[in-house]
């Protein structure tokens, strides 16, 4: 008897190995099983919305804790994955599969961040994992692309990146489509080239690089006049989104290096600061949109890109949207780029405006200088790697606002590998000077709709749901729930900690759940 | 990219790299665009220390100084990540010549000082090694922190530089009750306010009729006029005098 019951396990398991848990069909059809959240904006579209409805303006201050999880690094920035009763959270060079019931640690996995990493212009953090078939991808600060069994937490694979010597690294969520998991890099303060790879998601192979900063004899190169290009910049450290009928991935590119100091590379500085269209098969180039040209103001696109179709002037489009670190909102056609509406969403002080083309119309003299310029906004931007969240059901785009101007100087910028390598810098306004908000736009023209006002700026994303609410976070430690249609506040709840986060949220048995990090510690909210 | 400049760290040059060279012009452009904000124009203090002394607190020695320039002392300083090692290291030289400047010529007499500090009502705000209220800003060290030009104006004009933590805050709630304070937190769903007689109160935003910031007001009140030059010489010096803690 004992050995026919320890036959029938092995079978059970046998058979478990050999169906992929979780095929790349099903993240398509996310919307078919919004129990789960299994890409990092929830959907490939990058919308950050859930359909899930049980939690509702009349209920939400009911919310109460119903598990924590603590991890053992400050300054959580995770957006986790949850799939068939478990939810995956990572950290800095670490992962760990939790028990989506209680929260219990199932598995972890850690990789040793080397001792001589050097984090050039950001924090030691990680914004979430990528699941596909049967395993968990990672990035990691010195540069791995890691996968993971999402049985067991053991290494299936690990390919190298890059170098992180030079000032190369990883904190993104990596972005798993049909067949491969793409990454983009992080260093634009280190004088390095940018890129975005995609990786085949059984052998861990590169399939394809697309650089960020065009080489000799490739289109675009002639936006750098100089041998700038070799230390130009153009990270990519925000995850992108994906159009699974199109085959294309839709990636932010960030700033052109110097930052601060224009003056060594003349030029638009391709493809910095633009949003880029790639081929899922190839990583050619589609298009580009460059919002912020020769930018001297550390302006990254380096936003997730959100897909929706929508009606602008009478004709149906096919729209990518990004409320940009620059103070601009953009509505593009995603099939060729083409600008199609936008305006300032928040504070700007450098720009007239956007032309007919969605260029802006520079203001002179708002470059950093050796004396300092003031300018709105900070180098932070109006908003910056938090996700905006797009709600099908009101067709309103929902971001987190910045408003902070600074002080810009321009400096002298050597390059020396593994160095900063910023030529300047800001000095920000006092504290009770700056302020933030969530804003809701209308999603096809940009217009405000709504606002709420935060204490300070923010570092929190925002989640929309079917049930008529926006969920995000404060730097003071407020989570808390406004009603989608009005921005009245509903619900909050102190969490003990900053959140600079992105919230989730998915169902734990049949009940909508919502989760968030606050610094050292996970929250799951729940009815 | 910069995503987080509060979270961020600033490189460090490898361990077995030589000590870089610092260079003190280039150090007082940076100090003066990167750090007087806090540290004062001339290094004399504000919202930071006052660094125009030999002996600082968190860097006894060169690389202490550079590490802390380069990383910060969480929460209260940023590390400069926007300066490079070797402007890192200018600033330091720059900071040491400030510190070699010879210490002020203080005025007056420290010990007659302190009888005008106790008998005019100081420490019914002020506490100094434990002894006194924690209403105001505690001056066990104050010496060590601020300028002797910087304690005098604070006495005769308060309302001049209010410290960051000081912020004076008039709540008035929905019945019309008015309480002034101190804000000792603030969020943006709530606020925690301590008035004159040390009361701690918390409200809900949402509640108040009205919540005015007291931008450039003090609590503590001039005290011009109510000291002759001399007792308001006396009492800087012993001011200037509280350097540590025993």
């Amino acid at each position: 008897m004992k050995a026919v019951s320890a036959g029938f396990g092995a079978a059970a398991l046998f058979a478990s190995i050999l169906a992929a848990q979780v095929p790349y069909e099903r993240i398509v059809n996310a919307d078919r099983e919004p129990g789960n959240w299994l890409t990092y904006s929830r959907n490939y579209l990058g919308q950050r919305f859930t359909p899930l409805n049980q939690i509702t303006p009349a209920n939400v201050t009911q919310l109460k804790v119903k598990w924590a999880y603590q991890f053992d690094v400050p300054n959580n920035e995770v957006s986790p994955i949850v799939a068939d009763g478990v939810m995956y959270v990572t950290g800095p060079n670490r992962a760990a599969a939790l028990d989506l019931k209680t929260g219990r640690e199932l598995w972890h996995w850690r990789r040793p961040i080397p001792a001589d990493y050097q984090n050039i212009g950001f924090g030691r953090v990680n914004r979430g994992p990528a699941i596909l078939d049967d395993k968990l991808f990672v990035a990691t600060l010195d540069c791995y692309l890691v996968a993971l069994d999402i049985k067991s937490g053991q290494e299936r694979w690990a390919t190298q990146v890059a170098d992180y010597k030079p000032g190369y690294s990883m904190t993104l969520a990596p972005l798993a489509y049909r067949g491969k998991v793409a990454v983009g890099i992080s260093g634009g303060e280190a004088g390095i080239r940018g890129f975005v790879d995609a990786y085949d998601v059984n052998t861990g192979k590169r399939a394809w690089r697309f650089y960020t900063i065009p080489g000799p004899g490739e289109a675009g190169h002639d936006s750098w006049k100089t041998d700038a290009w070799q230390t130009g910049g153009g990270s990519t450290w925000v995850t992108g989104a994906y159009d699974p009928e199109a085959n294309l991935l839709y990636w932010g590119v960030g700033n052109p290096g110097p930052d601060w100091n224009g003056d060594p590379r003349p030029g638009d500085n391709l493809y910095t600061c633009s949003l880029v269209a790639l081929d899922g098969d190839t990583g050619k180039i589609r298009w580009h949109f460059q919002f912020t040209p020769h930018d001297t103001h550390d302006w990254d696109a380096a936003h997730v890109p959100v897909l929706f179709e929508t009606t602008i002037r009478g004709q149906k489009h096919k729209v990518v949207a990004n409320a940009n670190r620059n103070a601009f909102y953009y509505v593009l056609d995603r099939e060729n780029g083409q600008f199609l509406a936008g305006q300032a969403y928040s504070k700007q002080t450098w720009a007239k405006g956007l032309d007919d083309g969605g260029h802006p119309m520079v203001i002179p003299g708002t470059e950093p200088s050796d004396e300092g310029t003031l300018v709105w906004p900070n180098l932070n931007g109006a908003t910056v790697w938090f996700s905006p969240s797009y709600s099908p059901a009101l067709g309103l785009f929902y971001v987190a606002v910045r408003e902070t101007g600074a002080t810009y100087f321009k400096r002298e910028a050597d390059y020396k590998p593994g160095t900063f390598f910023a030529g300047g810098g800001q000095r920000e306004l006092p504290p009770d000077d700056v302020w933030g908000a969530i804003r809701a736009l209308d999603a096809a023209s940009g217009k405000l709709v709504w606002e709420f006002k935060l204490n300070s700026p923010p570092w929190a994303g925002v989640l929309s749901t079917a049930g008529g609410l926006v969920f995000s976070g404060t730097t003071e430690g407020n989570f808390f729930a406004l009603d989608a249609k009005t921005g009245k506040p509903l619900w909050d709840f102190q969490a003990g900690g900053g959140i600079g986060a992105n919230p989730i949220s998915f169902l734990i048995g049949n009940q909508q759940h919502v989760a968030i990090a606050a610094d050292r510690v996970l929250y799951v909210f729940g009815l | 990219m910069l995503s987080c400049a509060s979270f961020a760290l600033a490189q460090t040059p490898a361990a077995d790299e030589p000590a870089p060279a610092g260079d003190p012009v280039l150090g007082q452009q940076r100090f003066e665009s990167q750090c007087a904000l806090c540290h004062g124009q001339d290094g004399s203090g504000g919202r930071g220390p006052n660094l125009r002394r030999p002996k600082l607190d968190h860097a006894p020695d060169d690389e202490a100084l550079r590490k802390v320039i380069a990383d910060g002392i969480q929460p209260e300083m940023p590390g400069a990540w926007q300066l490079s090692p070797h402007e890192v290291a200018s600033v330091a030289a720059y900071v040491r010549k400030l510190g070699a400047v010879p210490p002020e010529a203080v005025p007056g007499d420290a010990a007659h000082g302190e009888q005008i500090y106790k008998t005019k009502g100081c420490a019914n705000c002020h506490m100094i090694r434990g002894v006194g209220s924690g209403f105001g800003p505690e001056l066990t060290e104050i010496g060590a922190r601020r300028s002797v030009a910087h304690l005098r104006e604070s006495i005769v004009a308060p309302e001049a530089s209010v410290p960051d933590r000081f912020m004076l805050v008039e709540a008035v709630t929905a019945s019309g009750a008015s309480v002034r304070g101190l804000r000792m937190n603030e969020d943006t769903f709530t606020i925690q306010i301590k008035d004159a007689k040390g009361q701690f109160t918390s409200y809900r935003k949402a509640d108040l009729k009205e919540l005015r910031k007291l931008r450039g007001k003090s609590p503590m009140p001039s005290y011009q006029g109510a000291l002759t030059p001399e007792e308001l010489t006396d009492l800087v010096a012993y001011l200037a005098g509280l350097r540590s803690k025993s």
